[in-house]
């Protein structure tokens, strides 16, 4: 059992990683600053657990707010690149970050303990849970109760007009800024959101980890993030939370026997889908296809509009 | 013929110009759009039309000149800025957000009322009974009623025309820019897109008319301006333009090609 309460926590950690990139992606920016923002999600709110002993909860937001505080001052300068240019500097900031906490060394006496980042051997007293008798279980609501609520807001945001207009940006540039929209605004507050998406996850990383250091924020990880929305498809957030079940949950954990070798298969799988699937896993038509068959595909073909 | 009448003027170009890389692409262009009236633009290609609605638009900046609208320079606003000022388009080639509803597109464009304007709360993430009726005007107005909820990619060609203009209508601008509208179009389509157009002029719309489609050109416009290398060589009415023998020239070209 334990091992698939692990499991749900990566998942549902992942996913929210995943949705951070899948905000951005709807305004058309690939960004790699995604486990950048995680990783100052999961140093702030760590350090504020485990040196200034807050409760988890204030930590996470607080981990959530400097990443989104990190992404917006982040975004202005990356909104002057674009395409490749974007992901070759959002690489750059996150490797900066990275090598941030590979410096960071902030060791402090807290209860007799001698705790805080490590600089090279990482930060590895981050026992809120075990140290609050939280057991495995109760962490795994918990991470799932923040990534049912910002599922459910993203849902909500294709609903209204904000969301319609990020896609607008995604969809064409020109056309969106002829229509009134004020493109920098747009770009740059879902750069932020991004951001505390992201600082929320790295949070929620720290504590089930209890322990991180930079290795983990490496732009592997930031490849997954980008990967997830791109393999489940922009149509829905279902299909990152999709993508990170099967990701996760079949290539990495069911593939176990074939050891590293199931990498390779990561690599091929994203390679095949994007010839075969192209808008990803659950894209508009299967999407329709699973209204219509849950009885819930109006005439009018779902209703977006309010 | 449209009665001059001195600071009237819903758009006035004053001596506007656009260098590529030593390309006068508009060159010392100096005109203007009365309130109310449908204001034809042509010339051959590259003549610089596309440029003009660019410049007019806030797509780049100009080399030198002024825009200005109803009396106000429109400086270095950007383009969203200037759709708030009241000055909407379309695009040459259709630009529409194929993988949102038509709603959706007309949703992103519309502008409540001046002084009428809701919250950003309300704005952004809510909806209003007159919201939703002002759009199911537009979309009565453009022929689209019943295919609110069709994404704009699956439409037909025509269709994705009209909508490209409910998109600009919905935004509630004084002054329309319309990039060839009638391009591929049939026959019939042209003349239904003038019925569309002599609406927009009776609702109080001034209308900018690029376009190659002379038949569309002749029937709906009060005044044309004819653009030959950046500048202007011709103004008048559309039956003076169609006499004027420089525009024969430079714009018709040969007898036997097509006024296109």
């Amino acid at each position: 059992m334990a091992f698939y309460f692990g499991l749900l926590q990566t998942i549902g950690i992942h996913t929210l990683l995943g949705l951070s990139a899948y905000v951005l992606l709807l305004t058309g920016q690939l960004s790699l600053a995604q486990v950048g923002f995680f990783a100052i999600g999961a140093y702030v709110s760590g350090i504020l657990t485990v040196i200034f002993e807050y409760h988890i909860v204030p930590g996470l937001f607080a981990g959530a707010l400097a990443g989104g505080a990190f992404a917006f001052l982040v975004g202005f300068p990356a909104l002057r690149v674009k395409g490749l240019m974007l992901v070759v500097a959002t690489i750059a900031f996150s490797e900066i970050v990275r090598l941030f906490f590979f410096n960071l060394n902030w060791r402090v006496m807290v209860n007799g303990v001698e705790v805080g980042p490590d600089s090279t051997q990482g930060f590895r007293e981050i026992r809120f849970y075990a140290a609050n008798g939280w057991d495995t279980f109760d962490v795994v609501l918990f991470i799932w109760l923040f990534v049912i609520v910002v599922m459910a807001m993203l849902w909500w945001l294709d609903r209204v007009r904000a969301g319609a207009t990020l896609r607008a940006v995604g969809a064409d540039e020109l056309a969106a800024q002829s229509s009134g929209v004020n493109i920098v605004a747009v770009k740059v507050t879902a750069m932020t959101v991004g951001g505390v998406i992201a600082g929320l996850a790295g949070g929620l990383y720290a504590h089930s980890a209890t322990y991180v250091d930079h290795l983990t924020f490496s732009v592997l990880l930031a490849t997954f993030a980008v990967a997830y929305p791109i393999l489940g498809g922009l149509s829905s957030v279902f299909g990152t939370l999709i993508a990170v079940i099967f990701v996760q949950g079949i290539l990495i954990e069911g593939m176990r026997f074939l050891g590293d070798w199931r990498n390779i298969l990561f690599g091929l799988l994203i390679i095949v889908a994007m010839n075969f699937r192209p808008s990803g896993l659950l894209d508009g038509n299967v999407l329709s296809r699973i209204r219509r068959m849950i009885g819930h595909g109006k005439p009018d073909g779902g209703g977006r509009h309010a | 013929m449209a009665s001059r009448m001195a600071g009237d003027a819903m758009l006035e170009l004053s001596e506007l110009s656009k260098h590529f890389d030593g390309i006068r692409a508009v060159d010392g262009l100096s005109l203007e759009v009365e309130r109310g009236e449908v204001f034809g633009l042509i010339g051959p290609n590259g003549s610089g039309k596309s440029t003009t609605v660019n410049l007019v638009c806030g797509v780049f900046p100009a080399t030198s000149g002024r825009v200005l609208l109803e009396g106000k320079d429109l400086g270095g606003l950007p383009p969203h800025r200037r759709l708030n000022a009241g000055i909407s388009r379309t695009f040459q080639n259709i630009r529409l957000f194929g993988e949102l509803t038509v709603w959706q597109n007309l949703w992103i464009a519309r502008r409540d009322a001046p002084g009428e304007e809701a919250g950003f709360m309300r704005n952004w993430f809510g909806s209003s009974a007159r919201i939703r009726e002002a759009i199911e005007e537009t979309l009565v107005f453009a022929g689209l009623a019943g295919r609110a909820n069709d994404l704009a990619r699956n439409l037909a060609f025509g269709e994705q025309r009209r909508l490209e203009l409910a998109r600009a209508v919905s935004a509630r601008p004084q002054l329309i820019l319309l990039d060839e509208p009638a391009a591929g179009m049939n026959r019939e389509e042209v003349e239904d897109l003038k019925q569309r157009i002599l609406a927009l002029k009776g609702s109080g719309i001034t209308v900018l008319l690029v376009e190659h489609v002379m038949e569309l050109v002749m029937g709906v416009t009060d005044r044309v301006a004819v653009l030959n290398f950046g500048k202007l060589i011709a103004l008048g009415a559309p039956g003076e333009i169609q006499g004027n023998m420089a525009v024969r020239e430079a714009y018709l070209g040969s007898p036997d090609a097509e006024a296109a």
